[in-house]
């Protein structure tokens, strides 16, 4: 697979390149000799500390979400009290969790759409105002969401899409075309064109020989792109809070969020962890499925600034 | 892949002539036709937007729109918040670039060997980065809380509390913000380590540089397009702070954490009203950051000179 072993694509999860090698440190003792360890073991301790940092606010919420004395430091028992309280808020959980899993995946088809047949055109073929349109593309970055906000609503709002989860979904695409877009066009440019062309000689119409041939080629594109469009999608709060109105479709996180403060001073912290831990759930699922497509997302999201 | 390819047909009959380019052209139009309509539709028009509003009345329930030039821009900037939300918003900014920078940099040179120990340690880094940021700043509402944060006993017997006082709320969110974002960072700053030459360091090792001399003559220097990427990422994206605080702090104690973007929410959607005002403040903000990346870029690349 040529997109696959972009030296970006590795670097977390085990690099099959060389990793520069500091001259000396902790690295460079190999194996495990006595001396080995003595002079390992600072190391372990202060980096598993710093690891430790980082995981324990999720697994304290995790197991504070399964314990009954909600809105108390006190850990003890476990109980799906908060789960309860969360199912019925409101217009109730499985409203949102549809809500936000329709937003999710009509924004992931829109862009896996968009991208990869913008990708296809800017790598393969020449046309009038092919140059000026990618560099719109990417001039989304420049323009960054929340100062659009106001404007979208408006024109949302003319055209019937307002208080619309369509209409979020349409915003959540846009904004994930500079990436999208990027990575499907370096994914296109890293297949060797003989591939299609080859194709289309044999009789594949041009259409065919994109979807028989170039989808499989370029899927690890597809994939990373799919990926984060979802996490944005799943996560994004500022578009819905703006767009909808209708507490009937709000987004999960939107919902979970009114669960602080609806009414004054009081806050279900249970609820709240319960919902952080059903918000957090896939995309950490998704992380440890997909890490390697993570560093790819990450590496093609800072390249394209 | 699972396509078997012909490899009669070279790519220079193909490229030569086989394809009129006429057809070309349209067909490229076809497939970017989708990205064209989103750019026009979704980024253009709305960019075009808010500049027409901010030069004219525009209030959120229909009434009546003219031109005002130039007083939404007035209005904005007469703000009873405009000046200390501008201040709080670089002052956050500052502090969030250099901590992030700094440990994303640090953890990098922790983690950079590759060895079963620091993937382990890589992922648990990263993990946080998964979820979304107002997920994250809800986990942390919870952690934060007199009532149900694990460390409530503790921050009582030193009677303070994480979000009660301007300074407190601010590093508290400062704190959410690189557990949320330092091992993004930190991916970024070892694909950065990974493209420095190995021989560059074993050079300096055969000339007997200690690690410190390495550090500041070889890796800082050559790291510095990583440097001048991840700063210019960290200060775009800390200018536009909403959801932390939003969620976390919404904008207190004693309205000390207003940021900009929270303002333009504010003018737009909470008491005000005033949707031209907000795009005021809206065009502003995107001047600003427009100046200030180009500003940031030429720094980088005239020091690089």
């Amino acid at each position: 697979m040529t997109v696959d072993s972009s030296p970006t694509s590795a670097a977390v999860a085990g690099s099959p390149r060389r990793p520069p090698r500091m001259p000396s440190g902790p690295g460079r003792q190999r194996g495990l000799t006595i001396a080995g360890v003595a002079f390992r073991t600072p190391y372990w301790v202060f980096t598993g500390a710093v690891a430790v940092v980082f995981l324990f606010p999720l697994v304290w919420t995790a197991v504070a979400s399964v314990s009954p004395q909600a809105g108390t430091n006190q850990v003890t028992g476990w109980g799906f009290g908060n789960y309860a309280t969360l199912a019925d808020y409101q217009a109730g959980i499985w409203r949102y969790l549809a809500n936000s899993a329709f937003v999710s995946l009509l924004t992931v088809a829109l862009t896996l759409l968009i991208s990869f047949l913008g990708g296809y055109a800017f790598a393969r073929f020449r046309f009038p105002g092919r140059n000026l349109l990618f560099l719109l593309t990417l001039a989304i970055l420049m323009v960054p969401y929340a100062t659009l906000l106001i404007p979208l609503y408006v024109l949302l709002n003319e055209v019937g899409l307002q208080n619309s989860l369509v209409g979020v979904a349409l915003v959540l695409t846009m904004f994930q075309l500079p990436f999208s877009t990027f990575l499907m066009r370096i994914s296109f440019e890293a297949v060797p064109r003989e591939l299609d062309e080859a194709a289309m000689v044999d009789g594949c119409s041009s259409f065919s020989a994109l979807w028989r041939v170039l989808v499989p080629a370029v899927k690890p594109g597809l994939i990373t792109v799919g990926l984060f469009a979802f996490l944005a999608a799943w996560n994004d709060f500022m578009a819905p809070l703006i767009l909808i109105n209708d507490s009937e479709r709000m987004t999960l996180p939107l919902a979970v969020s009114n669960l602080r403060g609806q009414v004054q001073g009081v806050v279900d912290y249970g609820a709240t962890e319960a919902g952080v831990v059903v918000l957090a759930l896939p995309c950490i699922v998704l992380f440890l499925l997909l890490q390697r497509h993570y560093v790819r997302g990450f590496m093609s999201g800072a390249l394209k600034g | 892949m699972n396509v078997d390819a012909p490899s009669r047909t070279s790519s220079a009959t193909t490229r030569g002539g086989f394809r009129p380019s006429r057809r070309q052209a349209l067909l490229g139009w076809i497939y970017a036709t989708p990205t064209a309509v989103f750019v026009v539709a979704l980024f253009l028009v709305p960019l075009l937007l808010v500049i027409k509003m901010s030069l004219s009345r525009w209030p959120l329930l229909s009434g009546d729109q003219g031109p005002n030039a130039p007083d939404n821009f007035t209005k904005a900037i007469d703000h009873r918040f405009f000046t200390d939300s501008v201040v709080f918003t670089i002052k956050y900014t500052v502090i969030a670039t250099v901590l992030l920078l700094l440990l994303g940099l640090g953890m990098a040179l922790l983690v950079q060997e590759s060895s079963r120990w620091n993937n382990l340690l890589r992922a648990s880094f990263l993990v946080p980065s998964a979820l979304g940021l107002a997920s994250a700043s809800l986990l942390f509402y919870v952690l934060y809380s007199p009532y149900a944060s694990p460390f409530a006993p503790v921050m009582e017997s030193l009677g303070i509390t994480f979000l009660g006082s301007p300074n407190a709320a601010l590093f508290s969110t400062v704190f959410l913000i690189v557990w949320r974002y330092a091992g993004f960072y930190m991916v970024l700053m070892l694909v950065g380590l990974q493209s420095i030459p190995a021989d560059v360091f074993e050079a300096a090792r055969s000339d007997g540089a200690t690690r410190w001399q390495t550090f500041r003559s070889i890796t800082l220097p050559l790291l510095r397009p990583t440097l001048a990427l991840t700063t210019v990422l960290c200060v775009t994206g800390s200018l536009l702070a909403f959801e932390q605080f939003y969620i976390l702090t919404k904008g207190g104690p004693d309205n000390s954490t207003i940021t900009v973007v929270q303002l333009i929410y504010m003018i737009a959607f909470q008491g005000q009203n005033d949707l031209g005002v907000a795009a005021a403040l809206s065009v502003i903000v995107l001047a600003a950051l427009v100046l200030i990346n180009a500003l940031q870029l030429r720094a980088f690349r005239s020091e690089e000179n």
